[in-house]
Formats: structure tokens, sequence, C-alpha cells
């Protein structure tokens, strides 16, 4: 079981200073290698001595996966950048402020500092039994230990759960969905562009990942296209500690409005299920609609259909139609809530 | 290598949790040594079949151009069963090399097709059809003997022609049931860790150490089939087998191909009886092999 440790376990640090180098060494690799990004998510594991990589690839010495560049059709953010660096960029401020939104509640600055915006969208399951080492479903093994009358499933699924009950615990992965962003990642083989929401997969089709990072690949950058700049952005995060905590449920929106009603619409929920759900459905349902409560009200029923309680939240299902509400009829009233956006 | 995945327990026993999944590829490449190495006899190898004489005139002018082998209901039942097993092989090994998609839904619903006609196909076979043709008999183990002997140059006399099913036919069918069971009860169970709608989930059923033994029992059943399946259709389309599998599509046999494997006194056939209307001797869980 998991014991944490003062000390680092032994394995063999790589440092490259490129992207071509990094590669190589992760495919040489394979299952053995371990993506070292800022640490935060790592570091737990391998003090907990759970994962045990013998070859750690520390990203930190690679300059090209780091920055934001604009590029002819919109930005382009190195995997390595950091939230901070994400939350404080002028023109994420300016063209795409939900991803600002999102990163800056992030953790804590401290933690902003260091974790990368690749790291935030790659981190693994918060689910506790995971966590602690235990034989479950995402560790290889054939139970889950949440999923159970008397499990700790708080914080876990309730849609799309499939045996695993972990949700996915990133921040930015819903706003960068509702910015259509796309993921480059680096494979051995060739240079690939996935559309952020088919970066994230559920226990459906692979009950070990939540990304369809592979042993070997890197995600290298994230580019968001200028297609939603200037849009109308919401984000919500619920957490328990407004101070530092992961979401129980967040919400990330962008809208174009013309005459009334809503021209374009993309919204993004996560911590309902192993990866964050873009609701397709319900942008559609609510398109060429006005942006008022009742289509908000229409929208919240809309996007908990299908959704499946657990012992322990079953709050999460009026919490989830109450955040989707808002991100279409609800800003007024939403601005009462603790989010920090300006 | 160790042939099972093993993992501690939250109460920090060691319990074995799965088969290791380098099973999968022993259990392919077994499967395609059998065929490789059996056509290459047959081929070069093999002499003709000898059998005891034939039976009498009379006898023999009793048997129809069309000899009724499976009922429609046996030859429905065998192609369901077919379609679950090949959809519950994919969809349990097609993950674990790599092919990644929604699969558990797939596997349960599948299962629980499998188990329902193995459930319709026991109650059919057990009183409807003739029960013990599948089960080897005092003639198959003598018969079995004189083959041997005679294979290895020794003298013994001809074996008779063959009952319904040849002895490889029930031995096979035996393996089939030992691994088709095995891997029906056990999957039942399973049902129990993932949501369906037939019970609520209970994943404290068993302790640790019996779930995964039930997961080690699914997963060598699993891997037994794999090797069991690719067989079966190898001799499925092998060209002295193809009467057979016809006649698990369209029920009957010909005559010829009758009297050169089949002893009339071991499986008697009516003269007048019509194809699809006769009442079948007994029906298998797949075709034959033999």
């Amino acid at each position: 079981m998991a014991v944490i440790r003062d000390v680092m376990p032994a394995f063999e640090l790589v440092q490259p200073n490129s992207i071509a180098d990094a590669q190589k060494v992760l495919e040489q690799q394979g299952e053995d290698g371990w993506v070292l990004a800022g640490g935060m998510d790592s570091f737990d594991w391998l003090k907990d001595r759970i994962k045990k990589p013998k070859v750690v690839v520390d990203l930190s010495g690679v300059s090209e996966l780091k920055g934001v560049r604009t590029t002819a059709d919109g930005i382009e953010i190195g995997a390595m950048t950091t939230l901070t660096e994400v939350v404080e960029h002028p023109v994420i401020r300016e063209k795409y402020k939900l991803l600002a939104d999102s990163a800056e509640l992030v953790a804590s600055p401290q933690i902003r500092n260091q974790g990368t915006l690749g790291g935030n969208v790659s981190q693994d399951a918060r689910c506790w039994y995971y966590r602690a080492g235990w034989p479950c479903y995402r560790a290889g093994g054939n139970i889950c230990y949440a999923d159970t009358p008397e499990g700790r499933n708080r914080e876990h699924a309730i849609l799309q759960a499939d045996r695993c009950v972990a949700v996915n615990p990133s921040d930015s992965a819903p706003a960068l969905i509702a910015l259509d962003a796309k993921f480059v990642i680096r494979t051995s083989k060739s240079e690939r562009v996935v559309d952020a929401e088919d970066y994230f997969i559920g226990p459906e089709v692979d009950i070990t990942r939540l990304h369809i990072l592979k042993p070997g690949d890197l995600l290298t950058a994230i580019r968001i296209p200028s297609t939603w700049a200037g849009a109308k952005f919401y984000f919500e995060k619920i957490r328990d500690r407004n101070v530092w905590d992961f979401p129980l449920l967040n919400v990330a929106s962008a809208m174009v409005v013309s005459n009334g009603n809503i021209d374009r619409i993309r919204i993004a929920v996560n911590g309902a299920a192993a990866r964050p759900l873009r609701l397709k459905l319900v942008e559609d349902a609510v398109q060429g609609k006005p942006p008022n409560a009742a289509t908000g009200e229409m929208a919240g029923k809309l996007a908990v259909q299908g959704a499946v309680p657990l012992q322990f939240n079953a709050y999460k299902i009026p919490l989830m139609r109450n955040l989707v509400k808002r991100t279409i009829g609800g800003v007024e009233e939403a601005k009462w809530t603790p989010y920090n956006g300006q | 290598m160790d042939p099972l995945q093993w993992a501690i327990d939250p109460w920090g026993k060691t319990v074995p949790i799965h088969i290791a999944w380098f099973l999968i590829w022993v259990a392919a490449i077994a499967g395609l040594l059998f065929v490789i190495v059996h056509a290459i006899y047959v081929r070069y190898f093999a002499k003709p079949r000898e059998f005891e004489p034939e039976a009498a005139p009379v006898i023999l002018a009793k048997i129809p151009e069309k000899v009724p082998r499976h009922s429609l209901t046996a030859r429905a039942f065998h192609w369901i069963m077919a379609a679950s097993m090949f959809t519950l092989l994919f969809t349990a090994f097609l993950p674990r090399v790599g092919v990644q998609f929604d699969w558990v839904t797939y596997h349960w619903i599948a299962g629980t097709v499998l188990t329902a006609s193995v459930i319709f196909h026991i109650f059919h076979a057990s009183f409807f059809l003739d029960f013990w043709s599948i089960w080897p008999d005092r003639i198959d183990v003598r018969d079995a003997r004189r083959r041997i002997l005679r294979f290895m140059g020794k003298p013994a006399p001809p074996p008779e022609r063959f009952a319904k099913y040849p002895l490889e036919n029930k031995l096979y069918h035996g393996a089939i049931i030992v691994a088709g069971l095995s891997a029906i009860v056990t999957g039942v169970f399973m049902m129990f860790r993932v949501r369906t709608i037939f019970f609520p989930r209970n994943p404290y059923l068993f302790s640790d150490m019996t779930w995964g033994m039930m997961y080690v029992l699914h997963g060598l059943a699993g891997v037994g089939l794999i090797a069991l399946i690719m067989m079966h259709v190898y001799f499925g389309l092998r060209p002295e087998k193809r009467p057979i599998t016809k006649s698990m599509i369209f029920g009957w046999m010909s005559r010829d191909f009758y009297l050169e494997e089949h002893d009339p006194a071991r499986w008697p056939v009516e003269a007048a009886a019509s194809p699809s209307r006769s009442r079948e001797t007994k029906t298998e869980g797949l075709p034959d092999v033999g």
C-alpha cells in the first residue's frame, strides 16, 4: 500500500534538450519510460513507489516545448509551458480568456508555477483507491473499490462509467475542448494532430489510461485556432476547498451570439466522467435559441440525461445540471459564486 | 514467465488477478501449429482409411439420397452459438493486442446469448435428441485402439465406420464443454462486477482470492477456446470435411458420403424421412471436426 517516502526511488534520469532526443529515449524505453513534465503528478506516484519506471525523461530542458507562439490561425502553446505563463500571457488573456480562467483555478500559485499545460491535461486519475496502489481495474486488476456500497465515491463519475468510476481531474481540458484546440502528438513514426476531445479516452476504450498517449508518445504542443477568439466564455469550477483543490465538477463554454440567439456554442464538462465530456447534444439543442434562463434550464436537463449516481455522489447530477444552465443563461446568477473571472 | 498476473490486495495478501496476456499468443500459435502439422500429415503421410465391410445391400437400399443430419433448430443453435463465440473472443482479446474499443458491453451481451443458447442446447439435447450419440462408446474406444495400432504398423482389424459422430468429434465436443462451461459459469459471476441489466453490482460476492481464481479460470478457458475454435474452423474448411460443414447449413449430407463414413447400424436413418422435417438422433455443440 501507499507509503509516502521522503526520498525519490532509484531510476535513471534522462534530461534531453530536444524533442527528437526525448522521443527517441521514450521509444527505446517503451513501458519502462516515464515522461516528467512539471512533476506535480509524477512525484506522488514515484515517492509512493506505486509507479516504478526504470527511466524518467525530464522534459524541463527541452526549450522547443515551452512558450506561446502566435500562428497564422491562432496560437500554439508548448506542452511544457507552465500554467502561470498561460494565465499571464497577453494574447491568451485577450482572445482565449477561457483557458486563462481555467488555468488560474488549478491548485495553488506554487503549483501553477511548476505545473505545465501538457501535464495538466495528461495527469492521471485522483481516485483514492487507485492512488493508494490498490489493485483496481485502472491499475490492471479486476475490481473497482470505489464502485461499491461502502466505497468512498463522492468525487467519482456519474456518466459513462465502465467498471472504473474515476474521473479526469483536469481544469484546462474542458476549456481546451470548448476552444476546439488541437493536440500535437509526436509518435515514433510521425506527428499526429488530434482534436482536444479525442485526446481523452474512457475506461470502455482503455481502462488504464485517461488519454491516448501510448508508451513512447509525446504531447508536444496544443494549438488553439482563432475560431472562438473573443467569443463569450464561461468557466466555473466547483471544489471542496476554494484555495486549492481538484474539481468536483467544472464547466467551460464558448458561445457566439448573433441577433439575440446562440449562433455557435461549445460546452465541455469535467469531473463527471473518466474523460472531459463535450456536450454535443446540448450544443445542438440550444443553437438558434436565445441564451436565457429557459434555454439554460433545458440545456441543464439534457446534459445530465443518462447520469447514474454512485452511493455518495448523487449531488453531482443537480450540480452539473446547474453548471450547464449557467453557461447559457445564468451568467448573471453566477456572479455571486467564488469564480474569480474578471 | 509467470502464466498468471498477481497483485497484493488491500489486506496484504497476494492474489491472482488474471492470466498473463502472452498466453493469448501461446494459444494462437498452438492452434496454428496444430493446423500446419495436421495439413502436412494429411497431404503427405496419411494412408487411405480402411473400414470394416459395409452393411448388407438390403440395408443400404433403404438409405435416401439426402441423409438428414441436423434439424433446423440444431443448426440455428449452432450458428447463434458460433456468432456469440466469435464475438466473445474478438471482444475479449482484440483490446489486449492493441485494438481499443468499447468492448465490455458487447462482451456481456454476447456472453448472455451464449449462455442462453447453451442452456437451450442442454435441454434440447437431453430431452429431444439422442443424448448419448455425442459421447464416446465402447466401439469408439475399441476402434481408437485399432486405429492407433494400424497407424503404428501393427496388425489389427480395420475399425468400423463411424456412428453419427466420429470419436475425434466427440472428444472435441468434450473439450468445448469443459472450456465453454468454465467460461460461462465464471462469466456469469463476473457479470456481478460490471453494470448489466440483470442484477445489481456486487464486487464483494467472493473474496479477492476467489475472484482472482475466477478471472484466471475465465482467462484460461478463453485462450483455450482460441486454439479450439481455430482447429474447428480449420476442419470445417478442409475439403474432405465440407460435406459435414454443409450439413450444418442445409441439414443433410449425401448418401454417398454417409455410406463412406458412417455405419447404418450405428447411425440408422429412416428412408422416407424428409431432411427438413426429420427428427434428429442428436445434435452437437459445434460441427464435426473428426
